[in-house]
């Protein structure tokens, strides 16, 4: 049976000084597509911050296939998170978690 | 895929700020920079950066950003410093500085450097003296960052959208540079290229603006540099003495 939805994950890394909490990185990415895409488009794009690991400045961020490129500009264009500035690198994207966790190890 | 960044805003004054941003670079997956240099910098500054970037394995490119205020200013300026520099820009502020430019051979990029429509300058007229001398148009992206925080991105995207469209259909080369003088304002090239999807510019058209073009530069100006250039298509094979 085929998934309704196909799905992209996305590895990310936060350049930011201070500590952060994933609720203030997910904030940042959905005001990010809010802003350039407006509500329609944030609904469609169908995001999930799957994983935060602020040791390492790590994320993993879901998206539906479609809105891809919506969500990568988005996050290209993150210069805050609160009121700090920051910046958000897409490492890798993959189809599947487990792709995507075999890729970055390979890149690291 | 070799990716270029000809606008990296480096002051040596603050050392290691310059040598965090390179390393940033670097570390963003880039091979060749521009970093743009005062006429009068020393030569062990220039030695001293290119070390630097020698290092980590990128590639140093030497650039002058002119920012003359009338187009005598501006000839001026490249008869002086042209052959001094790989790259030379021009910040255009006005629209006779904007036109002197697009058809001199000795510019290799057109800058400007706010999105008020009174001061951006290429329409078809600019576009098509550009494309008949070589002249690229450069797009900063630290720019487009900082204006998306100021104001609504609705007039820059308008803007870039309709002066990208010009420049594709008279085949003026774009350039995407990262004008960024603090390692936050840096972004991967790929990411660079997913924001040129704002305005609606194809992935392959991004990325030829972050390799294929910045390198075409770069190579065009260093053979011209160098010494067996004479002119266009004529370089020196071999001398000969005379006995």
């Amino acid at each position: 049976m085929t998934r309704l939805v196909r799905r992209r994950y996305l590895a990310l890394r936060v350049d930011c000084e201070g500590p952060l909490e994933s609720n203030a990185v997910s904030d940042a990415i959905w005001n990010a597509v809010l802003r350039l895409f407006g509500e329609v488009g944030a609904s469609q794009a169908g995001l999930y911050l799957v994983k935060y690991d602020d040791e390492k400045r790590y994320a993993v961020l879901r998206c539906a296939h479609k809105a891809l490129p919506m969500v990568r500009a988005a996050i290209a264009s993150i210069t805050r998170i609160g009121y700090a500035p920051a910046a958000v690198h897409v490492i890798r994207v993959s189809g599947t978690l487990k792709a995507l966790s075999r890729k970055t190890a390979n890149t690291s | 895929m070799k990716f270029v960044d000809l606008h990296l805003c480096l002051s040596w004054k603050d050392e290691g700020q310059a040598r965090r941003l390179i390393a940033k670079s670097a570390e963003l997956g880039y091979s060749q920079i521009g970093v743009p240099l005062q006429p009068s910098i020393k030569p062990e500054v220039v030695n001293q950066m290119r070390l630097v970037c020698d290092e980590l394995g990128l590639d140093f490119v030497t650039r002058l950003d002119l920012a003359p205020r009338s187009s005598g200013e501006l000839l001026a300026g490249l008869r002086r410093f042209r052959r001094s520099f790989e790259v030379v820009s021009v910040f255009c502020s006005s629209k006779a500085v904007a036109r002197q430019a697009a058809k001199d051979r000795r510019v290799d990029l057109l800058c400007f450097q706010s999105f008020d429509p009174k001061k951006r300058f290429l329409d078809t007229a600019e576009a098509e003296l550009a494309s008949a001398s070589g002249a690229a148009l450069e797009l900063d992206m630290a720019q487009v960052l900082s204006g998306l925080e100021e104001r609504s991105g609705v007039g820059i995207f308008t803007r870039l959208r309709r002066e990208l469209g010009v420049a594709k259909s008279f085949d003026v080369p774009v350039i995407f540079s990262s004008g960024a003088s603090q390692p936050l304002l840096l972004r991967r090239p790929q990411d660079y290229a997913a924001l040129a999807f704002l305005f609606d510019v194809e992935a392959s058209f991004a990325l030829e603006a972050l390799t294929k073009n910045p390198v075409a530069v770069v190579e065009r100006n260093r053979k011209k540099l160098s010494l067996d250039y004479v002119a266009p298509g004529v370089r020196v094979i071999k001398e000969t003495r005379r006995l």
